[in-house]
């Protein structure tokens, strides 16, 4: 069953379309990450869902009851919505415990402490429960605000860029953290986010946003492995676009011939990842190798093909090619592709 | 360096010299409980009598200031209605009118109960809740709107929301004003002693023209300057909770609700309805005797020498006060050296002082000078009989309104820009005339500003120093009012409000329009603090 459901909301400031048409469905207990670069309209989309913003067209339904729609729009207050701001927006006046109870003004003393603990136990922050926004560290003022989100129950928690004011190097381990938090209390979680990498690893699902539109909706996998256009071939990971030419069940490119996934015929373009090319050092290869990124357990090989484009290819580092190498380009054994715009 | 930058650097030499002509007197003045230690006893009735006084009107403009002022500021910054940019500074207005002007206003219309504590209170109320207003407008327009929205999301309605955040957030600023608000009252002497209150500072006069009592005024002044600095403290706690204040600015400002019929009509008729009472009405009164005494010739001869003396004492003083802080201030920039930090900071302790306090302050150190001076040159009553000890006091009362000002203007200037005129050959007196002043006009000019019309509004310390004949326009007011002579106290006391309608005006100009709510709640905040003008 769907938590909850956006129909057709569209959203404009003045002449600025900032939504358009948006359709999505998260179901109980998903965590869904929408994607976009900044101006996309992924904040606006957010702040439409926990009722900050009144959608012109469309309608938000959570769980039963349609929270935004024609002729109806229930104040934020009364959404039963969680949101995690990009700042955090901890209160500085009130300490860490005050901060999380916050929002269980309404129920009676026992339960909110209870509930209190218990969240800043799934936080990992209970030490922290008398200390002041101002005396934590980055981390821990994003736990703090997950935390405060939570702890009422909500129907759905929304987090707005949760990672970006935080270091590169914490990064990942918060990711991780956060994850295991939201799964660990069940919720059901919309995220947006402008890092392919944190949305790829991080949700269930994904949505592609741009220019206000969701352009795919789908699995990590399957909108990095099957991209339903080329702009989100580009934006979600890299890739190159190849030309080729299609009969049946496989394309010819300048780079040798790739098996397709959906038969076709004629003129094609096709998005092949870096990964799907393998290249072994040739004194006639047909590339030569223009520029080398090492990321430890991978390298980003940027070559020159001898048809004049660029060549992008991802290997495992265990064995190395120098730059200006002479190299040979093939796709690797068993790759599909799939075809673009 | 330490030693050796001191030693050789003629600003900060200059810095600690202003700061201890400033600052000596007030140190000087506990020392009369040494010299005379039962300079209080004549006159032991005053003290319990002036300390419930005190008190009873500190509570109660507290309460007042209070509520009035930060009452105002939610309405303005989380309701919109028709009027509201107007109303916004419209708000300000009874800024420039002094209490005493006020004062004269309701004693004409004869309010019933208007000579005792509580019309004080409501009198002072009324012209001093600007000061709460202000700060807490400025904090609330500079919250960050995710905050509020944080609160609803959590449950929160609108209303709920401003109550458990806005507010608290709030608070150390609107504290921070009514501080302000207390210090002024603290330091007021026309209204209460027109109205017949007995606080400190009309015992100060009292025990200064009664009985001629030095000692007795400056231990009185001692006794003044405590509850004054224990103000200053409370100040200081409440700004040290406002750190946190200022990790919530952040993100948009919070957009207000709009406001519909009967309730958009009282939100637009009560402030103004206020801001009538205050400032449009006591003008109107004040223009119409004004018109009638200048045809009827009812003028008293000393009319065009107080306008001459008020005149030349506040341009002296603006000149001189400035000049005094621009020299301050640039010593603390140029020499760096810890010293002059500290001088600077104590030079500009005066402004939370009252007049009365000042007055007395100055009096012994000149007294003790001029006895000197006669005793060598024979030269009598060089000082203190004349403009010399009131422009003294001047610069000890206002060198921190001014310091503010100017600081805020040398802080713009940035430290590569004397580096590059050194570089090319000037030295630092030649960056200070030739880089500094240029550039820190406006600076400067409103610092003159503020001093000009502070000075023009002044009365005890001028009352207390005055040197014979220098009666002010102030004074003439203060003068008339207190024998009922409101027609008579008309005239100077329309051109004392006009003028200090001048930087309320400049503070709105500068503040722009709405639009720019985070920019103008800066400029506001920035004018407060310039009013303040204590460092932190």
């Amino acid at each position: 069953m769907s938590k909850v459901r956006l129909r057709g909301i569209s959203k404009s400031f003045g002449r600025v379309e900032a939504v358009r048409e948006v359709t999505l469905e998260i179901a109980r207990g998903e965590l869904v990450a929408v994607l976009g670069p900044s101006g996309c309209g992924k904040t606006t989309l957010l702040r439409l869902i926990a009722g900050f913003e009144a959608p012109d067209t469309g309608c938000v339904v959570v769980g039963d009851e349609m929270v935004a729609g024609p002729g109806r729009l229930v104040p934020p207050e009364k959404r039963r919505i969680g949101m995690v701001f990009q700042d955090y927006a901890l209160f500085p006046h009130l300490s860490v415990e005050a901060n999380v109870a916050f929002g269980l003004a309404t129920r009676d003393r026992a339960e909110r402490e209870a509930l209190t603990r218990r969240t800043l136990e799934l936080v990992g922050l209970q030490h922290k429960a008398g200390s002041h926004p101002s005396e934590l560290s980055g981390g821990e003022r994003q736990r703090v605000a997950l935390a405060r989100a939570l702890a009422p129950e909500p129907d759905l928690v929304l987090l707005d860029e949760p990672f970006s004011s935080l270091d590169a190097t914490l990064r990942a381990g918060l990711r991780r953290e956060v994850e295991l938090i939201l799964r660990d209390a069940e919720a059901t979680a919309l995220l947006v986010t402008h890092d392919q990498e944190e949305a790829l690893s991080l949700a269930d699902r994904l949505a592609v946003m741009r220019e206000g539109r969701i352009v795919q909706v789908g699995e990590p996998v399957e909108v990095y492995g099957r991209p339903a256009t080329r702009w989100a071939a580009q934006f979600v990971g890299e890739v190159n676009v190849l030309a080729g030419v299609a009969s049946g069940g496989g394309v010819e490119t300048e780079l040798g011939v790739f098996d397709l996934r959906v038969p076709a015929s004629g003129a094609v373009h096709v998005a092949v990842r870096p990964e799907q090319l393998e290249l072994s050092a040739r004194r006639d290869g047909n590339a030569e190798v223009v520029a080398r990124e090492f990321r430890g357990h991978d390298v980003l090989y940027r070559l020159r093909h001898e048809g004049g484009r660029t060549v992008l290819v991802q290997l495992p580092s265990l064995e190395l090619h120098e730059v200006g190498a002479r190299v040979f380009v093939r796709p690797a054994p068993a790759v599909v592709t799939t075809l673009v715009d | 360096m330490g030693l050796r930058a001191v030693r050789t650097d003629g600003f900060a030499l200059v810095t600690v010299a202003i700061a201890t002509l400033v600052a000596a007197p007030l140190v000087g003045l506990p020392l009369s409980f040494l010299t005379a230690p039962g300079g209080l006893s004549e006159f032991s009735g005053f003290v319990p009598e002036a300390l419930v006084a005190t008190v009873l009107l500190l509570l109660g403009v507290g309460a007042g200031t209070l509520v009035l002022g930060a009452g105002l500021a939610l309405l303005v910054s989380f309701c919109d209605f028709p009027g509201r940019g107007w109303i916004e500074w419209a708000l300000v207005l009874p800024l420039a009118m002094p209490g005493y002007v006020f004062t004269l206003f309701a004693l004409s219309l004869d309010v019933p109960g208007i000579r005792s504590t509580a019309g004080a209170i409501c009198v002072l109320t009324l012209v001093l809740y600007p000061y709460v207003y202000l700060l807490a407008r400025a904090a609330f327009l500079g919250q960050s709107r995710t905050l509020l929205e944080a609160a609803r999301g959590l449950g929160l309605s609108r209303r709920r929301a401003v109550a458990r955040v806005g507010i608290p957030l709030a608070r150390p600023a609107i504290l921070g004003g009514a501080a302000l608000a207390l210090m002024e009252a603290l330091a007021d002497f026309g209204t209460v002693n027109l109205l017949g209150v007995r606080t400190f500072t009309d015992a100060i006069y009292r025990v200064w023209f009664g009985a001629f009592d030095r000692d007795a005024a400056m231990q009185l002044a001692t006794l003044l300057v405590s509850v004054t600095l224990a103000l200053l403290v409370l100040e200081r706690l409440a700004r040290g909770r406002a750190r946190h204040a200022q990790l919530a600015a952040r993100g948009d400002a919070v957009p207000p609700v709009p406001l519909h019929g009967p309730a958009a009509a009282l939100a637009l008729l009560g402030p103004l309805a206020l801001v009538a009472l205050v400032v449009l009405a006591p003008l109107a009164q004040l223009g119409v005797w004004s018109v009638e005494s200048l045809a009827g010739g009812l003028l008293p001869p000393e009319f065009a020498s107080a306008v001459r003396n008020s005149l030349l004492l506040a341009g002296i003083s603006a000149l001189l006060v400035p000049f005094a802080a621009l020299l301050l201030a640039y010593g603390v920039r140029t020499s760096r050296s810890r010293l002059a930090g500290g001088a600077s900071r104590t030079a500009t302790i005066g402004y939370g002082l009252p007049g009365s306090v000042v007055a007395v302050a100055v009096i012994v150190p000149l007294g003790w000078l001029e006895r000197r001076i006669d005793g060598v040159a024979g030269t009598g009553l060089l000082i203190t009989g004349t403009v010399l000890a009131l422009l003294y006091a001047y610069v000890v009362r206002f060198l921190a309104l001014a310091w503010g000002a100017v600081e805020t203007g040398l802080l713009r200037v940035p430290r590569q820009l004397d580096e590059a005129a050194r570089g090319l050959g000037a030295d630092r007196l030649d960056v200070l005339a030739r880089v500094h002043v240029p550039l820190m006009r406006t600076g400067l000019a409103t610092a003159a500003l503020l001093v000009f019309v502070e000075v023009m509004k002044e009365l005890p310390a001028t009352l207390l120093l005055r040197p014979l004949g220098g009666d002010t326009l102030a004074i003439a007011v203060w003068q008339a009012t207190s024998e009922s002579l409101y027609e008579t106290a008309a005239l100077p006391a329309l051109l004392i409000v006009v003028v200090g309608l001048l930087p309320v005006m400049l503070m709105i100009r500068l503040s722009g329009r709405r639009g720019a709510p985070l920019e103008a709640a800066q400029g506001a905040g920035a004018w407060a603090e310039e009013l303040e003008a204590t460092p932190a």
